[in-house]
């Protein structure tokens, strides 16, 4: 693998991402009896205890923007977005048949409310729904936490019939650890050298990484990274953005294509967050359980589903990583009808613009077709941050 | 339709004047004042502090009632809130905006604590980070897990028990300066305990043939005290024994349900209904079912704020911090749809209706999303008809009155032509 292109790599990605039948999880599945596969939904699961059991998470996040939805509106109204229809669709057209179970974090109430129509509609699945805390103190939130993670890993156990050892979580953990690690090397590397990494090739190499096993996944970052640095790219004059709000139902991926073409170079988004959710090393030694819990309530991401308890903090992330990244301004790229991305979106714009950051606001669906008029939007903010800015 | 004369029972004029006076004691500047939300509020904690319970959503419920709804979610609009979000929370901020009046007139103090009661619902915990921003006030989060898999376990309750004893009652002490006494909190789950026991009769009531009562658009002016400032206390103990007396007199004269035009001549479709109601319309809305001579014997909207009729919930003086964990854990939204059908199958057996009416609210998730699945997989139960209805909460501009009617009367002709197949529930009269 080591030697391929840069364009050979991403065509690799891009087939992952276009195959809605999830042939690379069919051929893990089939490549050993028993071997069993969970499916999860944004924004966050402690995949490690999925990947502990021998089974491979399986991140879901729509059918995108060709599937055609047919039966899917029909379990949806016309004002709920568009993402659990179309994971609907995937499941009732067998295109999920065989994923063993499903899990639902608690990220909103279209989310959660999925998950009971998971358990109506395919009563022989697994059906998690995943709680996350929002106390966030290791007495109250660490204890409730580790509780829930000690009730997924037994009811994993049942699923495959097996115990999960404490050791198997641990060397799960450092495969994560690993991983975790990677995916920030790809995010500074395009950081540092956008032309280098244009964002559509960064969010392929993540997606696959939604299908793939993680040590798989970190090979392929690895070999992404190595091929990129080698290869010389012209460097455009765009500014460059932070886009956020993309946490659960993602773009197009012409979405992302049009914003770069358009003159802005995404240096840091939200669309994966469950790659980069724990913003430090898990401990592999001592209690695993406690240590994922330990690792969610301290060093977590900040978004829209979860609670700030500080006031003072609401919102520092976003400006910590304009900073860290050098951003110019941010898009803020909101699914319609996303509540935790449409609710939190004020008090996000009443921080930037107390700093005087520049941003825009774009809503889309995951079958958005029409690009022109983003591009004309992205290209106007791009324009007026060249024009406007100190430099 | 607004000019027309409403017909009130001695009850509702006593709910009308428990609420207006519980706006008075909020605006009078004695007492401290909480922001709370309806589902699972801890109004027998907040009387622990002498803390006077303001409920945004009844805020909202007023200013829509009021027709000024309307005006106060374009002023949010305007400021930047989405078209696509919750209407409730945006009827609030626009309150605001607009000198924060509260329905007796006097404008509303800034809340001495946001008591954020995350409870089935996931905009609350958006809607308070919001109002924080402007009260700048203490605000304190107690997270109610969503009972997922149809009953609350020990790691939640311990949980919320956990919350309620290092963050919450620690932050109503330090706003209030009142010690914390659990005897009083005991005595007032005594009295929460009593009322609750005649709201689920008068719940009950409607078994019956003819129903006594409403229990939608006329339950939401019963389930009132219990679910705002005043369960716990002797009046709303009082309260319920008025109902009750007033309902078992309807029963002795045989009366059909009484609506704002009067009692209802007769009774001919039995419905349950699932989901809030729209209030900007309310009446119109209420007018389309009594003309045709519908009631509702069931609905989930009386059980926002708690359910006290599927698992014979009460709260228990014994167990104080524990039954309020249970309380809230139980409030209808925090349940799984697996739950929710299965509460709604039986109430349309329970009550012998003759079926089910969506009422699907744009702007509210938590109840909307899945209903449609719901209802096909109630029908398929039940074998009774299942229709679907869509306006809102409190935004005028998606309540269409020739849309909501069509649908109403195209599901009466439905339920008669069912009655003739012999496929439904006989008619009542």
């Amino acid at each position: 693998m080591g030697a391929r292109p840069v364009q050979e790599i991403v065509a690799f990605c891009q087939e992952i991402f276009e195959d809605l039948h999830f042939a690379k999880a069919r051929e893990w599945k089939a490549a050993r009896p028993g071997r069993k596969v969970i499916g999860y939904m944004p924004v966050y699961v402690p995949r490690e205890i999925v990947h502990a059991a021998g089974m491979l998470p399986l991140g879901i996040l729509g059918g995108g923007a060709d599937m055609e939805v047919i039966h899917g509106d029909a379990y949806y109204q016309s004002y709920i977005c568009r993402i659990p229809r179309s994971t609907i669709e995937l499941a009732i057209t067998g295109k999920l048949d065989f994923v063993d179970g499903m899990m639902f974090p608690s990220i909103c109430d279209v989310i959660r409310n999925l998950s009971g129509i998971w358990k109506l509609l395919f009563k022989d699945k697994y059906v998690r729904y995943f709680d996350a805390p929002q106390n966030f103190r290791d007495e109250v939130g660490g204890v409730f936490y580790a509780n829930e993670l000690r009730e997924l890993r037994e009811g994993l156990e049942r699923l495959g019939g097996r115990t999960i050892t404490d050791g198997e979580i641990r060397r799960s953990i450092a495969v994560y650890n690993e991983n975790r690690r990677w995916v920030n090397r790809v995010y500074d590397f395009r950081a540092a050298s956008p032309w280098k990494a244009p964002s559509a090739e960064v969010y392929l190499l993540m997606r696959a990484g939604m299908v793939l096993p993680p040590e798989e996944h970190t090979l392929l970052m690895r070999e992404y990274l190595a091929a990129a640095e080698a290869v010389d790219r012209p460097m455009r004059d765009n500014c460059r953005v932070l886009l956020t709000g993309a946490f659960c139902e993602q773009p197009p991926l012409n979405l992302i294509k049009s914003l770069e073409i358009s003159g802005c170079y995404i240096v840091d988004d939200d669309f994966m967050l469950v790659h980069r959710w724990l913003l430090e090393e898990v401990p592999v030694d001592g209690d695993p359980i406690w240590n994922l819990s330990r690792a969610f309530l301290r060093h977590s991401a900040q978004t829209a589903a979860k609670y700030e308890p500080d006031m003072a903090e609401k919102g520092s992330y976003l400006i910590d990583s304009i900073r860290r990244r050098g951003a110019d301004g941010v898009i803020f790229a909101a699914p319609s009808f996303c509540d935790p991305a449409l609710l939190d979106q004020p008090m996000m714009i009443r921080r930037l613009e107390a700093l005087k950051i520049p941003y825009i606001t774009l809503k889309y669906a995951e079958n958005s077709g029409q690009m022109q008029p983003i591009r004309e939007q992205s290209g106007t903010f791009a324009d007026s941050i060249k024009l406007w800015s100190a430099s | 339709m607004s000019q027309r004369e409403v017909v009130k029972s001695i009850s509702q004029l006593m709910q009308k004047e428990m609420i207006g006076r519980n706006y008075d004691r909020i605006t009078g500047g004695a007492a401290k004042v909480s922001s709370t939300f309806v589902p699972g509020n801890l109004n027998e904690l907040l009387m622990c502090f002498d803390i006077a319970n303001n409920l945004p959503e009844i805020n909202a419920i007023q200013n829509a009632m009021r027709k000024k709804s309307g005006e106060m979610i374009t002023e949010a609009e305007r400021a930047g809130h989405s078209e696509d979000v919750c209407t409730y929370v945006k009827a609030d901020i626009g309150m605001m905006a607009k000198g924060n009046i509260a329905p007796n007139g006097k404008p509303f103090p800034d809340p001495d604590v946001l008591l954020l009661s995350y409870t089935g619902c996931f905009t609350f915990m958006k809607w308070f980070e919001l109002l924080r921003e402007q009260y700048k006030c203490p605000t304190v989060m107690l997270h109610v897990p969503y009972a997922a898999d149809g009953r609350p376990t020990r790691n939640m309750r311990d949980y919320i028990v956990k919350q309620l004893k290092e963050d919450v009652i620690p932050t109503l002490e330090k706003v209030s300066g009142i010690r914390f006494d659990i005897d009083r909190l005991r005595g007032y789950l005594r009295k929460s305990a009593v009322a609750e026991d005649d709201l689920v009769w008068m719940l009950e009531s409607s078994k019956r043939r003819p129903s006594p009562i409403d229990c939608y658009f006329g339950g939401v002016y019963y389930m009132g005290p219990i679910f705002t400032a005043f369960r716990g206390t002797d009046e709303a103990i009082e309260y319920y024994r008025l109902l009750r007396d007033e309902i078992e007199d309807r029963i002795a004269r045989g009366l059909c349900a009484q609506t704002p035009d009067g009692d209802m001549p007769e009774e001919k479709y039995r419905l349950v209904v699932e989901g809030p109601p729209n209030w900007t319309s309310f009446r119109d809305f209420w007018q389309m079912f009594h003309e045709a001579g519908a009631v509702v014997v069931a609905s989930t909207y009386t059980k926002v704020g708690g359910v006290y009729d599927y698992d014979g919930f009460r709260h228990d003086p014994d167990h104080p911090l524990e039954t309020l964990a249970d309380y809230c854990l139980g409030v209808y939204t925090n349940r799984s749809l697996p739950t929710r059908v299965d509460m709604l199958v039986r109430n349309l057996q329970e009550y012998d209706a003759d079926g089910l009416l969506i009422n699907s609210i744009k702007s509210c998730n938590s109840f909307s999303a899945g209903q449609l699945v719901m209802m096909r997989e109630i029908e398929r139960r039940t074998g009774k008809p299942g229709a679907f209805i869509e306006t809102d909460l409190v935004d005028p501009r998606y309540f269409s009155a020739a849309n909501v009617k069509n649908r109403l009367e195209s599901y009466f002709q439905m339920i008669d032509q069912k009655r003739r197949s012999g496929g439904s529930a006989a008619s009542a009269m």
